[in-house]
């Protein structure tokens, strides 16, 4: 018995290839960030607030982050959610601006059309077993089409067309003083916006529903093997479906909170967020082949795909396509390394 | 007559044959206009015409999409941004670097044109690379592209909308002085021509459906799966980029943002409408040509019918779902199943 | 019979066919309480298709399956429907998922929950380490399946199988990838579980394994049942040739003329050659115009030495000489190049290219060669296809059908026409008569002495020592990735009872 808890022991101590990856991710993540503080220390970058508004600007890709890890577990992927957010906040600018609906009828509407989305996309990849690329790039176009057959205008929302949701959107948390600094007349308290609570509440929920749930665990499972899981008596196909759905839920979740940012609803909006919520996922640890990933992975991903933009933002001189052009080379980098690890492995078992 | 009409049923051209007969009759009965061909100015003008004109960028990139997903049972869903970073990078060595207009060259136009095709080229390496080398899902690989080769285009053109205004540079997406068609159609003709003189002269075409059918007998036969899976990425990235120079061209300038914006879905629609199988092997490029101007066609429709550019992706996101459907191995054998059991109602009834 | 109180399983007059194939011709097996039962037969026997008509993969055409316990004829429409009245089956690529805990591919579907429903890791882990322990399996319960052995994980999917509750495990070949060590651990695992009364289907090809664990034997042939044995009473020699057969066919007509070929010069020479973790170093010659015999069962090597030479499978140490010069071969190019032909052993997935027609098969390899840029003219690839059409009877409507659409033994001909067409100095048969009518087969038989007494070097693999023994002129025995033997017609030691002697090995008298 001794032995065999010291060879657990020995086991414990070898770093596995996926926990090396998230450790890569983290340390990346506070490289980038110290080296943010280091210079643009000038220009605030080191104040608690630049992290809290990291937050809350990323509030939205988290939580669809969140849905797109599900969706890669599986060994699929959504590209459809950039458009969908197009599309939701679109909804939400257009109804409150244009047709002066309530803000809670909206919400509620676009919820249900998340599911819905979910369902067709899901249904048409599981049960008719359609390349999930496929399906998804016809769900990107379709949205984006809806959104310019909505409007094809800019629609702002103001105060005028609905106050609950512009209350709720400018909502500030204040956090203790302590945490704050002396401005240039009065001290300035670091506050957080209720779109931060709500998509960190997302997180926590969805990493306890795939730690704790049956339906998280069939979805490594099938991400781990599809076949094995059939065999074991699994149902891959429902849980496939419920991954979709999930994940278009959790984008319309994420399109609440993108629009309570940015207040507008126009066709161009969120384009590229795909990449970038994939990005965020694959940084953070996700397998593109599946059965492994992370909630706490996909935050970080999140963390430094947003840190890139800040930094780009902050130096002011970089045009604004830096940033997609650094979140590019970065998922370039990291499927680099998902491959060699992946080589490395095989090496190793045979 | 039954009997030809089922030889043209099993031809593999009867889809796309159909389809284009099915648009053209409803603009037959919506708007005859739709047929009349003038002389205007010394060129040919007509809806016609417009859709062959219009057509050439689809068709160009048809003829690269058409082997990439042979061969990979995946798409290129990059062509699009590559072809705007072509453009960009072809008028850039125009123009110098910062300059938003200019009234002559700095270089001779050949130059920038070719400039511009290479790059294409260099991207269709990258996608290349990614797919055949490191084996990552083609549409993860290209995803990156997707989004990153539009972002370098408008860091080459400095943020801005180069514009040339030199009449030679527009004789590529206009008219040559003199020649009453439009030069895209002339250059669409070349690249068929091209294309098919490969198709016969070497047996690229031969080995890119054998690989895609069954990549490991096609080793055991001598065929370097790998090298044959590069070498289409890399024509699909060089006909990106010719269909970017005519884009560019047709507005004289380089416009990163819109340049072959949603092209790739149009591609892609091309292939499926061409009755090729998206899960690869045979592959037909005639159909996906007449696919291409299919699509065209629609577009063309649609746009009449006073739908806007940006709401067109709906309809095509549509057809793309029924065409998917149709092929999917789950829904024939379904259909099959339901056929045999009225048969066997039939007979049971007599 | 007291025995026959205690049958678990019985099944009796199964047939299956697929189309054009009789896969199962009146097939039975019994299957007793706490017994360990071996499974054998060569490629084709219908082994894995007995297993699939009783795990509910397959459903059988006709024929009865009684389990203790459970009323009247079963019938399982799918591996869950077997599961639930007890029959288990783990495979020699584990299905277990390898991303996930060792606790969670034993509980996965059935985890234990806490009040809230949520799943209850401490208890999971705790039962998991429990079960482990019962079965004396030492591991960290905790811990992600992949960084276990291939053995271990089969012990896992074992155990996984036994705590469902399993009254029959099948085990279908578990050892292949395992070392001796891991062996020995599953095969302790195994009589445990005997002990327990479970019922265990063992299938396997190595012969030792059958003598050391197991208790009775079912041995297969050609889709029929040939026999039910208790271990004690057959020794390896008439294993041996249960399993591969005499049924003497017309083929006895073929005359041994390119058996008597005088040895030429050497054609190919390799020294060392081998391929790791399959082909220990081996050293093989063959002259021009010679019929090389590999024999050995399945797993044996004779087809991993053959995908070694051919550079299918990278060499990992060697050198080869062709025709006198050294040549070092990367990959199959390189091998055609030098005058090389291969004709895989398994034709639906290396061989057979089933969306091109014809005449494209048959061109292919000889395109290959040429290179991209010198395209076979259409009228040359016509001219080939239809002279190799008529040479070979190949039955197909035109030369533009699609393969997918031939009967096996007419896909067959194709990929040897394929080979025919580069016009090869060496060529390589693995298994081309394997699930093809016998007239196919003394057609192909007669072809290969043909190109023999042409002076073409060919090697030879069947499962047949029957066949083999006709056409080739010199017989390489293998084992365990191994040369054992060498037998040589010209000594008069090419005899059926040589071959099988040398294949059983041990104690074969």
């Amino acid at each position: 018995m001794a032995e065999q808890i010291r060879k657990a022991a020995a086991r414990g101590k070898r770093i596995s290839g996926n926990n090396l990856l998230l450790l890569i991710t983290i340390l990346l993540f506070v490289a980038m960030y110290a080296a943010g503080c280091v210079i643009y220390g000038a220009k605030g970058f080191t104040h608690f607030q630049t992290f809290l508004n990291l937050l809350i600007t990323n509030a939205g890709l988290l939580c669809v982050t969140c849905g797109m890890t599900c969706v890669m577990l599986t060994g699929g992927i959504d590209i459809s959610v950039g458009s969908l957010i197009a599309m939701d906040c679109m909804i939400l600018a257009d109804g409150m601006t244009n047709k002066h609906i309530g803000a809670i009828p909206l919400i509620i509407f676009v919820m249900v059309i998340g599911v819905v989305f979910g369902l067709v996309q899901g249904f048409l990849v599981s049960y008719m077993q359609i390349q999930p690329f496929i399906v998804t790039m016809a769900g990107m176009f379709f949205g984006r089409g809806m959104t310019a057959v909505i409007n094809t205008q800019q629609v702002s929302i103001t105060m005028d067309s609905s106050q609950t949701f512009y209350a709720w959107a400018n909502a500030k948390i204040n956090l203790p003083a302590f945490l704050g600094y002396m401005g240039r007349r009065k001290m300035i308290v670091p506050f957080i916006r209720p779109t931060v609570i709500i998509a960190l509440l997302v997180c926590v929920v969805i990493a306890l529903v795939l730690k704790y749930t049956k339906f998280g665990r069939v979805l490594y499972a099938v991400g781990g093997n599809e076949s094995s899981a059939k065999m074991m008596g699994l149902n891959v196909k429902r849980a496939k479906l419920e991954a979709y759905v999930l994940s278009s839920v959790l984008c319309s979740i994420g399109a609440i909170l993108y629009c309570m940012n940015t207040m507008t609803g126009a066709v161009t909006q969120a384009k590229g967020f795909e990449m970038d919520a994939i990005a965020s996922a694959v940084i953070g640890g996700t397998l593109l082949t599946g059965g492994v990933g992370t909630i706490l992975g996909s935050f970080f991903g999140v963390l430094i795909t947003g840190t890139i933009t800040t930094l780009v933002m902050t130096n002011g001189k970089l045009l604004s396509s830096w940033s997609n052009i650094l979140t590019a080379a970065l998922l370039c980098f990291f499927i680099l390394l998902q491959s060699i690890f992946a080589y490395i492995k095989n090496r190793a078992t045979r | 007559m039954k009997n030809v009409w089922n030889n043209f049923k099993k031809n593999p051209l009867f889809l796309p044959i159909i389809c284009m007969i099915l648009v053209l009759l409803i603009n037959l009965f919506k708007d005859p206009g739709f047929f009349s061909i003038g002389v205007k100015n010394g060129v040919l003008y007509g809806r016609l015409v417009d859709v062959l004109n219009r057509g050439s960028e689809i068709a160009i990139l048809a003829i690269g999409q058409t082997l990439v997903v042979a061969v990979s049972a995946g798409t290129d869903i990059s062509v699009g941004s590559v072809m705007a970073l072509a453009a960009c990078g072809g008028c850039v060595v125009l123009t110098g670097y910062g300059n938003t207009s200019v009234t002559s060259v700095i270089a001779p136009i050949g130059l920038g044109i070719f400039v511009g095709i290479i790059y294409g080229g260099i991207c269709g390496c990258i996608n290349g690379a990614m797919v055949a080398k490191l084996k990552v899902q083609p549409m993860v690989a290209t995803l990156i592209l997707y989004t990153a080769a539009r972002a370098v285009g408008l860091l080459l053109c400095n943020n801005q909308i180069s514009y040339i205004r030199y009449e030679p540079y527009k004789y590529l997406g206009n008219f040559f002085p003199g020649c009453p068609i439009p030069t895209p159609i002339l250059v669409t003709i070349l690249m068929i021509v091209l294309a098919q003189l490969i198709l016969k002269k070497t047996s690229l075409g031969l080995y890119v459906q054998s690989v895609g059918i069954n990549s490991r007998a096609s080793k055991i036969c001598g065929i370097d799966s790998e090298k044959i899976c590069f070498i289409c990425y890399v024509i699909c990235g060089l006909c990106a980029g010719v269909a970017g120079m005519i884009a560019s061209s047709r507005i004289y300038s380089a416009d990163s943002n819109n340049i072959g914006l949603n092209y790739e879905m149009d591609s892609i629609l091309a292939v499926a409408l061409g009755g090729n199988s998206l899960a690869g092997g045979k592959f037909n490029m005639a159909g996906s040509i007449i696919g291409a101007y299919t699509i065209q066609a629609i577009t063309t429709t649609l746009l009449a019918m006073g739908v806007s550019t940006d709401q067109a992706p709906v309809v095509k996101a549509i057809i793309v779902v029924a065409i998917v459907t149709i092929q999917a191995p789950v829904f024939r054998s379904w259909l099959e199943k339901r056929r045999t059991e009225k048969k066997l109602a039939k007979e049971a009834v007599v | 019979m007291a025995q026959e109180e205690h049958v678990l399983i019985s099944m009796k007059n199964i047939t299956k066919t697929f189309p054009g194939v009789v896969a199962l011709d009146n097939a039975q097996l019994t299957l007793r309480k706490g017994e360990i039962h071996a499974l054998m037969g060569e490629n084709g026997a219908g082994k894995s298709t007995i297993i699939k008509c009783l795990t509910g993969v397959y459903e059988r055409d006709s024929g009865e399956v009684h389990m203790e316990g459970v009323e009247g004829n079963i019938h399982c429409h799918s591996t869950m429907d077997a599961q639930n009245i007890g029959i288990a089956t783990v495979y020699q690529e584990v299905n277990l998922c390898p991303n996930l805990s060792v606790a969670e591919n034993l509980f996965i579907g059935r985890e234990p929950r806490t009040k809230l429903g949520f799943i209850d890791w401490k208890s999971m882990n705790k039962k998991a380490q429990e079960l482990m322990n019962r079965l004396k399996i030492e591991v960290d319960v905790s811990e992600t399946l992949e960084n276990y052995s291939i053995a271990v994980q089969q012990m896992i999917a074992i155990a996984r199988a036994v705590d469902m509750d399993c009254k029959v495990l099948i085990l279908d070949e578990p050892t292949s990838s395992l070392d001796d060590n891991e062996v020995e651990k599953l095969f302790g695992m195994m009589r445990k579980l005997k002990e327990r009364g479970v019922g265990i289907l063992f299938v396997t090809h190595f012969l030792e394994q059958v003598y050391q664990v197991c208790d009775r034997i079912t041995v297969m042939r050609n889709g029929k049942f040939v026999g039910d044995y208790s271990v004690a009473e057959l020794p390896r020699v008439k294993l041996v040739a249960a399993m591969l057969g005499k049924d003497f066919d017309d083929l006895a007509a073929i005359k041994q003329e390119g058996n008597a070929a005088e040895k030429n010069e050497i054609l190919y020479s390799a020294k060392g050659l081998s391929h790791k973790g399959t082909i220990r170093p081996f050293n093989f010659e063959i002259h021009k115009g010679e019929v090389v015999g590999l024999a050995g069962l399945l797993g044996s090597g004779r087809s991993e030495l053959v995908r070694c030479i051919y550079g299918v499978d990278s060499q990992s140490t060697g050198t080869a000489t062709m025709e006198g010069r050294p040549i070092k071969i990367k990959a199959p190019i390189d091998a055609i190049k030098a005058g090389f032909g291969y004709l895989p052993d398994d034709r639906k997935a290396d061989g057979c290219i089933a969306g091109l027609s014809v005449r494209e098969n048959i061109i292919i390899a000889l395109q290959a060669r040429n290179g991209m840029f010198r395209k076979i003219p259409i009228s040359k690839q016509n001219e080939i296809a239809d002279t190799y059409i008529r040479m070979l009877s190949i039955k197909t409507a035109s030369r533009e059908t699609l393969l997918g659409q031939l009967s096996g033994g007419n896909q067959q001909k194709v990929i040897l026409a394929r080979w025919l067409a580069t016009d090869p100095k060496f060529l390589i048969l693995d298994e081309p008569t394997r699930g093809i009518d016998i007239g196919t087969k003394t057609e192909i038989q007669k072809l290969v002495l043909q190109f023999a007494a042409k002076g073409m070097s060919v090697v030879f693999i069947s499962s047949e020592i029957e066949e083999m023994i006709r056409t080739c002129s010199r017989m390489l025995i293998m084992r365990d990735g191994e040369k054992v033997a060498e037998l040589d017609s010209a000594n008069m030691e090419l005899t059926q009872e040589n071959v099988m002697a040398a294949i059983a090995g041990g104690d074969s008298k």
